[in-house]
């Protein structure tokens, strides 16, 4: 185990469920979730609403407990870690929460500074620039003393970025990062998300329904389905939009265009 | 055969039932159906339906009709709901267009609707059931949860709690000074009432001066940290429980969860600190104000010098009294915060959920306050303090 930890390259994925099923109490909402995710790869969790999408997100980061399966990381087992084990592993994630959920008692700074305050050892004069640095990197450059409550909706989220990638993380998880853009704002978190992948190296997890950043971003995607509580589809979204035969995936990825197409024509 | 729902006035919304030969039942919908007015009551409809020559057909006609708006829709939509249960053919025909298209859109089924959400059985066995199994998930949620905050003691005792001085300074100003005001008011308050309570009695014996004990020892040993703990109650208890569950509503609190902080340890163990902390001080603080307001109405009602009175009060309280006092008031504090914080934990996304939390965490605080003041008179006693 701990020579797959020390040599990232020997294992082929960065990320592996295996075979996770998810209840909230008795009711199963997925289960028989299989897939993997590579080194650098931006990876789309869709499927519509009510799929589960953010249950996954979070089974992922160890908010809830499966059911049944695990989650791996690095070939090392996150859901059979240890305590300790897995608030290293933790340390290595970075995650972009719905509405940035940046605490709302801290200033801006202090809350891209606090995991940085508490994991590193440095003083508090190179938190003040790494924290600089970090929000001038999403934008928010000048906006240090601002407590959340003063920033609007999409400054926040992109000040959960910033403390999201405080720690230089290996793993970055979005929960629909452009709900609540305007559309060229979502363009330009795209892009910024692209941009961290390059310059981190960092490997991506996206839950989102917004298509265009779907086909804009994707590398790989995994599409949920409530009815049947499993992954219908996987593969890179444009490949699936060209070659997906279920009518389920198919009408997601155009939107239900065929569906109204042919609604009018009748 | 016809009704009118009410005088007829133009501006209106009127009804009028139609019998037509061929057993269907027309509804005629004239005048103007905004939802400042009243609707026609339900009842009527169901006794038109229910009458002796039962309509096979319900139609409706609107050619009347002014202006209508959802109070319409809603009206319609609760014919159909009556019709279908007693299965009565509808004919929508008669509706207007507009009319027509948001009826279907409310009737549309939802995408995959849950089977158990809620609406299912109310029988009182199934609901005395259901809440002795949350009563009994709760009770354990609580056990997990105060397991936590002994674990993250224990953590911080042996210096690796993830905890901030700057944190427990804040929280710690919120229980101290911040409530002096109310505190001084209450306590002085239950102070004269207590006097006012043994004055009335102890006079008639000429033992009016035994009014300090009686203030005395009752605050001292109960009143003052009892008073403490309920103010704290609705004070910081309910602040903790509302700051934390609009953390957890907001995710602020998986945000630390996920960052390897423990949010007990940064969260919830500067608050217990702080009110364990904070709350001896602040019940001496209340005892003393407390015979203060003994000794005003010893002064002012049965003309008892201020000397003589705490001279007579010092020799009633002995330091176990007040010792025991502060400990309960301790005690109390741990219930206090524990209720709060947990509580705010418990909060489940939702605009309500706060509310709703910072009630029940007030509430229960003072259950508990109130439960282990019993439970210390009994033991007290038993160890003759
Ligand atoms: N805390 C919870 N307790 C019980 N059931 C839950 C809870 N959270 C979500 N669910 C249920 O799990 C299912 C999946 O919810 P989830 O939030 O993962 O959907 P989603 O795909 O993220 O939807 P959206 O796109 O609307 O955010 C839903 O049917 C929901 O009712
Ligand atoms: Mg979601």
């Amino acid at each position: 185990m701990e020579q797959t930890a020390d040599q990232p390259a020997a294992q082929p994925w960065h990320i592996e469920v295996r075979d996770l099923a998810m209840a909230y109490g008795d009711r199963v909402v997925l289960s028989g979730i299989n897939f993997t995710v590579k080194r650098g790869e931006i990876f789309i969790i869709m499927g519509g609403s009510g799929s589960g999408k953010s249950t996954l997100l979070r089974h992922m980061v160890g908010l809830i407990e499966p059911a049944t399966g695990e989650v791996l990381y690095n070939g090392v087992s996150f859901t059979r870690a240890d305590p300790g084990e897995r608030e290293a592993m933790l340390r290595r994630f970075g995650i972009l929460y719905q509405g940035g959920a940046l605490w709302s008692s801290m200033t801006l700074a202090e809350n891209v500074g606090l995991p940085l305050a508490q994991f590193t050892r440095l003083r508090p004069d190179e938190i003040r620039e790494v924290v600089s640095l970090k929000l001038a990197m999403v934008g928010l450059k000048g906006f240090e003393d601002f407590y959340p409550s003063e920033l609007s909706g999409g400054m926040r989220k992109r000040g959960g970025l910033a403390r999201a990638i405080a720690l230089d993380p290996e793993v970055l998880f979005f929960d629909e990062p452009s709900s609540g853009l305007d559309p060229l704002s979502a363009r330009l978190l795209d892009d910024l998300i692209l941009e961290l992948r390059a310059s981190l190296g960092a490997t991506v997890v996206v839950v989102s329904h917004d298509l265009a950043s779907i086909f804009a971003i994707g590398d790989g995607s995994l599409f949920l389905d409530a009815e049947s509580g499993t992954a219908i589809a996987q593969g890179n979204p444009r490949a699936l939009l060209e070659q997906c035969e279920d009518p389920r995936v198919h009408r997601f990825l155009t939107r239900g265009q065929e569906a109204a197409s042919q609604a009018r024509n009748v | 055969m016809s009704m009118q729902a009410s005088a007829s006035k133009a501006a209106r919304n009127e009804i009028r039932f139609d019998y037509r030969p061929d057993s269907t039942l027309m509804i005629e919908l004239t005048g103007s159906w905004r939802l400042g007015n009243e609707l026609p009551a339900p009842r009527e409809i169901e006794r038109q339906l229910e009458s002796d020559g039962r309509p096979r057909c319900v139609a409706f006609d609107a050619t009347n009709l002014r202006t209508w708006d959802t109070s319409l829709v809603a009206f319609v939509a609760r014919v159909v709901a009556s019709c279908a249960e007693r299965g009565i053919e509808i004919d929508r025909n008669g509706l207007p267009e507009g009319l027509k298209h948001l009826l279907k859109l409310a009737e549309n089924e939802p995408a995959h609707a849950v089977s158990e959400s809620g609406s299912g059985d109310r029988r009182v066995v199934y609901r005395v059931g259901k809440a002795a199994i949350e009563f009994a998930q709760s009770s354990l949620g609580l056990f997990n949860f105060t397991g936590l905050v002994v674990i993250a003691f224990a953590r911080l005792l042996s210096g690796r709690a993830r905890m901030r001085l700057s944190d427990l300074i804040v929280q710690v100003q919120g229980c101290s000074a911040q409530a002096l005001g109310i505190l001084s008011l209450i306590s002085f308050l239950v102070g004269t009432i207590l006097a006012f309570m043994g004055a009335v009695q102890l006079q008639q014996f000429g033992a009016a001066i035994y009014v300090a004990d009686l203030v005395g020892i009752g605050i001292a040993r109960d009143m003052g940290a009892m008073m403490t703990a309920i103010i704290m109650a609705g004070r910081t208890g309910a602040a903790y429980a509302a700051e934390l569950g609009s953390m957890k509503v907001s995710d602020e609190v998986d945000a630390l969860a996920t960052m390897g902080i423990s949010p007990v340890e940064f969260l919830v163990l500067p608050r217990v600190l702080a009110l364990v902390m904070m709350m001896p001080l602040l019940c001496l603080y209340a005892d003393f104000i407390g015979m203060l307001g003994g000794a005003a109405v010893a002064a002012g009602v049965l003309h008892i010098s201020f000397v003589s009175y705490f001279t007579r009060t010092a020799a009633a309280v002995t330091l176990t009294t007040l010792v025991g006092g502060l400990f309960k008031a301790t005690v109390y504090g741990v219930l206090v915060a524990i209720a709060g914080c947990w509580r705010g934990f418990e909060a489940q996304a939702g605009s309500s959920a706060v509310g709703e939390v910072t009630t029940a965490a007030v509430v229960d605080a003072i259950i508990w306050v109130v439960t282990a003041c019993g439970l210390f008179a009994v033991v007290f006693n038993l160890l003759h303090l």
